[in-house]
């Protein structure tokens, strides 16, 4: 296989972010892994293991399906109307390549717009790994690391960040 | 003038909250003095100081404080302002330290308290005496099995007393533990809600909202093979449910569960492989407390609330929660998960999970919550022209009062009107 390059690891987080963005979330899902997992860990424990350490959200790829399903849905009132989002993806860096995985590292700016005006920016770093497949790259495992020292200032994480 | 904010009339079985008491500035004021500055505050859990001199600071009732052990292991809370001329003498947000050391001029206190270094003490030719210039400490620090609480009125009764009936229920929980204790797991949630932190009191213990707020949890846990069965016999709720007054403003819900446990409550989200060991938890249950009291503790869930701001919820897992007001419509929540100190990897793993299930700013029930209580933040701009909050639910009820009643809410309000009325 040739090498991965950091241009195609780019066209897919920014393609994720532009379906994360348009809460286009089906096809969102088509860009994991069966097995995919997403983790939003505590800001005070960012290196922290989920299975030791309480998080903000840890979900595998059976709950990442369900938590699209409550978004999807009218009853999801945190997001009913859906929050707007857009988010800057940029310092995109393929850190290790092993077999068919690759970790990548990103950083972003998510500017968040819901009703009566409130805006909420949550700045911060993705790690991926990603995996090679037949047809081409997919998400296996999406971390969020949150950059302000308290969650606090920006609420709940209702939306897929 | 004392005035009251509740219209508390059993005649006519009405119980009305005057809005302004959501909204103002002034009231917030007058709750720091009245209330939060004379009821026992919960400050921290002695697991989250495993050894000698390890220290966190946190924000407790708008005070900086550190709470520490010493170099012999005994717990403390500081004040965490210098004695000289006021600045933060521990920074960190926790770590171990022998000693905290003022940035500004240098003053070191050691971490039981006493000042230690004073640069240039010769300089001080008066009455000066490091003996009386230790980090100061709150007036009252007391614990009741394992849970810190600060008072800072010095003739407030001491917290065994304050906390009364309420120990029950802190003992039902800490029974899913063989040894009796539970320890605070790393990792600590926090979040801001854009509402009156009196909202969140009502929201912890309201299970009137389950359905309507909660509605995408729901049907999470029934995709997920929970059987839901329809409320009948005229309640809201899947299962019975009572809300117990506990005395002092202390109250709690009482459920039957129907959600899963991760003490010995086996729902198919925890996989088939957890099956033998939750069995074995109950094994043990049963054997240490007796068939009764182990159906207590696995079979049924509680939402127990600690006048005024301590919220423990022994539900899908248990949460500590706590929250401070930051302004009339704002508040700064903070939420640790609980575990029994003995918790196999797998059963630690298990309880953490499930409480993402529910629990916290990306579960799947607590951000609607949160969109719950500043949606009523918002309409609540309407308080003068709609001035009363309605409260009676359940008022009057001949029997026992249920979990979706408003009884427990009221015990509250009661209880908060009589504080800030107290002169
Ligand atoms: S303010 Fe702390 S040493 Fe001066
Ligand atoms: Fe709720």
């Amino acid at each position: 296989m040739p090498e991965v390059t950091r241009a195609e690891v780019e066209d897919l987080l920014y393609r994720e972010a532009a379906l994360l963005d348009e809460w286009r979330l089906d096809e969102w899902l088509a860009l994991l892994t069966e097995d995919a997992a997403y983790y939003v860990p505590p800001n005070d424990h960012p290196e922290g293991d989920h299975h030791n350490t309480l998080f903000i959200l840890a979900d595998d790829i059976v709950r990442i399906r369900e938590r699209v399903k409550r978004l999807m849905s009218p009853d999801c009132h945190a997001e009913y109307p859906h929050s707007r989002t857009r988010r800057l993806i940029g310092n995109v860096r393929i850190l290790a390549v092993e077999g068919d995985l690759i970790t990548a590292a990103a950083n972003f700016i998510c500017h968040r717009y819901r009703r009566y005006e409130r805006i909420r920016e949550y700045t911060g770093a993705y790690r991926y790994i990603l995996k090679r497949g037949d047809s081409g790259l997919k998400i296996r495992e999406r971390r969020v690391f949150i950059d302000a020292q308290e969650l606090g200032s920006l609420g709940s994480l209702s939306f897929i960040l | 003038m004392p005035r009251s904010y509740i219209i508390d009339d059993a005649m006519r079985k009405r119980f009305l909250l005057d809005r302004e008491a959501l909204v103002s500035a002034a009231v917030l004021q007058e709750e720091m003095a009245k209330i939060f500055a004379k009821c026992w505050i919960y400050v921290g859990h002695s697991s989250e100081l495993k050894k000698p001199n390890d220290f966190v600071t946190r924000k407790v009732a708008g005070r900086p404080v550190i709470f520490n052990r010493d170099a012999r292991g005994d717990i403390h809370c500081f004040l965490n302002t210098c004695r000289h001329r006021g600045a933060i003498v521990c920074t960190e947000r926790e770590g171990s330290r022998r000693s905290f050391r003022c940035v500004y001029h240098g003053w070191a206190y050691r971490n039981d308290g006493v000042l230690g270094i004073v640069p240039g003490a010769e300089a001080y030719k008066g009455e000066f005496d490091t003996k009386e210039l230790g980090l100061k400490a709150p007036a009252r620090f007391e614990s009741y099995r394992d849970f810190w609480f600060l008072n800072l009125d010095a003739h407030a009764p001491g917290l065994q007393d304050y906390l009364g009936r309420a120990r029950d229920y802190i003992d039902l929980v800490l029974d899913q533990s063989p040894s009796g204790c539970m320890e605070i797991v790393a990792g600590t949630q926090e979040y801001d809600v854009a509402a009156n932190w009196k909202l969140m009191v009502e929201n912890s213990v309201d299970d009137y909202h389950l359905p309507s707020t909660h509605a995408t949890w729901l049907n999470y846990m029934a995709n997920s093979g929970v059987k839901i069965e329809r409320p009948s016999d005229g309640r809201v709720l899947p299962t019975k449910g009572l809300a117990v007054d506990l005395g002092n403003g202390h109250f709690t819900t009482d459920n039957i569960n129907f959600r899963g446990r991760p003490v010995a409550a086996w729902i198919p989200i925890y996989g088939e492989a957890a099956k033998p060991e939750m069995e074995q938890i109950r094994r043990e249950l049963v054997e240490r407390l007796g068939p009764e009291r182990a159906r207590r503790v696995a079979d049924t869930n509680r939402n127990l609330i600690i006048f005024p701001n301590l919220v423990i919820n022994d539900g899908s897992s248990v949460t500590v929660r706590t929250f401070f007001p930051d302004g009339p419509a704002k508040m700064h929540v903070t939420a640790w998960a609980l575990g029994p100190v003995e918790e196999s990897e797998a059963a630690r793993a298990r309880r953490l999970d499930a409480f993402l299930t529910f629990y916290g700013p990306g579960g799947f029930a607590t951000p609607d919550d949160v969109e719950a209580l500043e949606l009523v933040q918002q309409g609540l701009a309407n308080w003068q022209d709609d001035r009363w909050t309605e409260m009676s639910r359940g008022m009057g009820r001949e029997d026992e009062q249920l979990n979706s009643d408003e009884h427990h809410l009221r015990i509250f309000w009661r209880r908060w009107n009589q504080m800030m009325d107290a002169v």
